[in-house]
């Protein structure tokens, strides 16, 4: 499978970054070529195999129901460029 | 239904509806972090840097979260799956700090299901549950607040939702209501949600397809965040006459994400998220399977509640209420405890009636929840006995009730302080019974002559004389004797 230029640029505008024409030419090469490297595994065959979700048989652990966190609107909002009241402000996002 | 189809200049059309809910799960933290789950905190006081998106925070899964959604599922009748899996949803918007929301996509924690709906004729209609998953709400944007600027409050990033998602089952608005307020019961029986629509704790994506009776399914549009019973039904009446007009019109129904306006009862685009479909889910990395045995599974089950369906069966079974009766008792989860302690002891018909026609009417009018009833269960119970042992009959009744909801008094000590008992000594009833036909000789020739509409007068007279106190059973039998002397 190889991954034409609009592919790239769909891919790029889904995750925000911006990607000149010229760089959609590179990375299309350099997608397309990763892809075929993992198309490789295709030829193992895995029927019957369970996949691996961790390389040690554990169970995900479960926290019990408590209040242990937030309460810290301050530090929440150190970051923040902009902010009014306790809350964040950024640029109008509905039409 | 009978009569389901819409009418349209073709012929008649058929509504497919499907039915996305978005349920809180009744917890005090939230799904991946240790911050409150509450309604209502001040602005970003109830964040930790998980829910914020700081990078390299952990999401650590709450137990109680995993155990409320395989209760709801076991109230779902559906099939709980051993394993399921977390994957990132990724849009990018700004309340969603992550810039993926978890959610479960192909493999959710709760199957195939089913549920009983209750539709205005009588009649029970069963719709499919395709699945419930778990997944984190996003945050909450205000957007009216400064005419440039949107305003972002995290305290809702992060809180534990339940999606539990309908089949294409419902032909009407009113099957999808219905659907939506027997769901809304279930989950507040099991208390896994607390339902409440205003708080946005249940919240609904409303799936809406017309066709031609017998044809394949139309293209469908999701109508989002529809937030009452009553929106649902209005968004459906919309969008579908929408879509005939439309194909009849010679258009074409293309696939997209609709926003009801509340305001004006219609639905329009919401175009900016054309893109937003292509949402890339892939495994969480940071978040193993989820796996639940069997004995956890079976030792919810042993904890499931009497669910609606059941309760009003019985009800009626063993209660000899009437369907709609005990539909009305059990619809709410209080209202049914209430009338259960009313009808203790007590002629269970007749503290249904009560319930149902004076003590929710008393709190409509007065706007009050069942909760802040004046009257409780208990005294209500004794004012229905009071009636059933003929202490007061039930014209009185009504008035001691009044001055229950009014005062909070018992029902016992309103009637003696107020000398409100019945009279069933027949000497006195017969001494009412015997004034009246003295001091009306002239109606009593009438009655003598054939006129037999006037035996109600008398009644009436006797009683008004005795204050209403009088037994209206008695006063019948005594005044026939006397008027056939």
């Amino acid at each position: 499978m190889s991954i034409d230029k609009n592919t790239v640029g769909k891919i790029a505008r889904l995750a925000r970054i911006k990607v000149s024409e010229e760089e959609k030419e590179v990375l299309s090469g350099q997608l397309s070529s990763i892809l075929k490297m993992i198309e490789e595994l295709n030829a193992v065959n895995t029927d019957g195999v369970e996949p691996l979700t961790s390389v040690v048989q554990m169970q995900m652990y479960e926290r019990e129901d408590k209040v242990t966190d937030g309460a810290i609107p301050d530090k929440i909002l150190t970051n923040a460029p902009e902010q009014t009241a306790g809350f964040f402000v950024v640029p109008k996002v509905v039409e | 239904m009978s009569n389901a189809l819409l009418k349209g200049n073709t012929g008649d059309w058929e509504m497919v509806i499907g039915l996305e809910v978005h349920a809180q799960v009744l917890t005090k933290s939230k799904l991946f972090s240790g911050a409150s789950a509450d309604f209502g905190g001040a602005p970003n006081a109830q964040v930790s840097p998980v829910d914020a998106g700081m990078p390299g925070m952990l999401p650590v899964i709450n137990k109680e979260c995993v155990s409320k959604a395989v209760r709801t599922g076991l109230g779902l009748n559906a099939t709980i799956n051993n394993v399921s899996i977390f994957e990132r949803k990724n849009y990018f918007y700004p309340d969603l700090p992550q810039g993926y929301q978890i959610s479960q996509y192909q493999h959710p924690i709760v199957g195939n299901g089913e549920i009983e709906i209750d539709l205005p004729d009588g009649t029970v209609k069963k719709i499919g549950i395709e699945r419930l998953h778990l997944e984190q709400d996003a945050g909450k944007s205000l957007h009216d607040q400064h005419p440039q600027k949107s305003y972002v409050d995290l305290n809702r990033s992060g809180n534990p939702l339940m999606e539990i998602v309908s089949k294409p089952d419902m032909r009407t608005a009113e099957e999808a209501g219905a659907y939506v307020t027997k769901l809304r019961a279930i989950v507040r029986y099991l208390g896994t949600c607390d339902g409440n629509m205003d708080e946005g704790s249940m919240r609904c994506d409303v799936n809406v397809s017309v066709r031609k009776p017998g044809d394949p399914l139309g293209t469908r549009c999701e109508i989002k965040n529809v937030n009452s019973v009553r929106f649902v039904q209005q968004a459906i009446e919309y969008e579908a006459r929408r879509q005939i007009e439309l194909i009849e019109g010679g258009g074409k129904i293309t696939q997209e994400t609709r926003l009801f306006d509340t305001k004006n009862g219609t639905t329009r685009s919401m175009r900016s998220k054309e893109d937003a479909h292509d949402y890339r889910y892939f495994p969480d990395p940071d978040l193993l399977p989820l796996t639940v045995d069997n004995a956890f599974i079976e030792n919810i089950r042993k904890t499931m509640p009497e669910l609606p369906d059941a309760k009003k069966k019985r009800f009626v079974e063993t209660f000899g209420l009437s369907a709609y009766d005990a539909g009305v008792l059990v619809s709410e989860k209080e209202r049914a405890e209430y009338f259960e302690i009313a009808a203790k002891g007590h002629d269970p018909k007749l503290a249904a009636n009560w319930v149902i026609t004076e003590l929710l009417g008393a709190l409509n009018k007065a706007e009050k929840e069942l909760k802040d009833s004046p009257v409780s269960a208990e005294a209500l119970g004794e004012l229905v006995g009071l009636i059933s042992n003929n202490t007061i009959s039930g014209r009185i009744a009504k008035e001691v009730f009044a001055e229950m909801f009014g005062t909070g008094k018992n029902p016992g000590d309103i009637v003696k302080d107020r000398g409100l008992q019945q009279v069933t000594d027949t000497g006195a009833i017969e001494k009412l019974v015997a004034e009246v036909v003295r001091d009306n000789a002239d109606k009593v020739a009438e009655y003598k002559g054939g006129k037999d509409k006037l035996f109600g007068f008398f009644v009436g007279q006797v009683l008004k004389k005795s204050g209403g106190k009088a037994n209206p059973g008695m006063v019948n039998d005594l005044l026939k004797k006397k008027l056939e002397e």
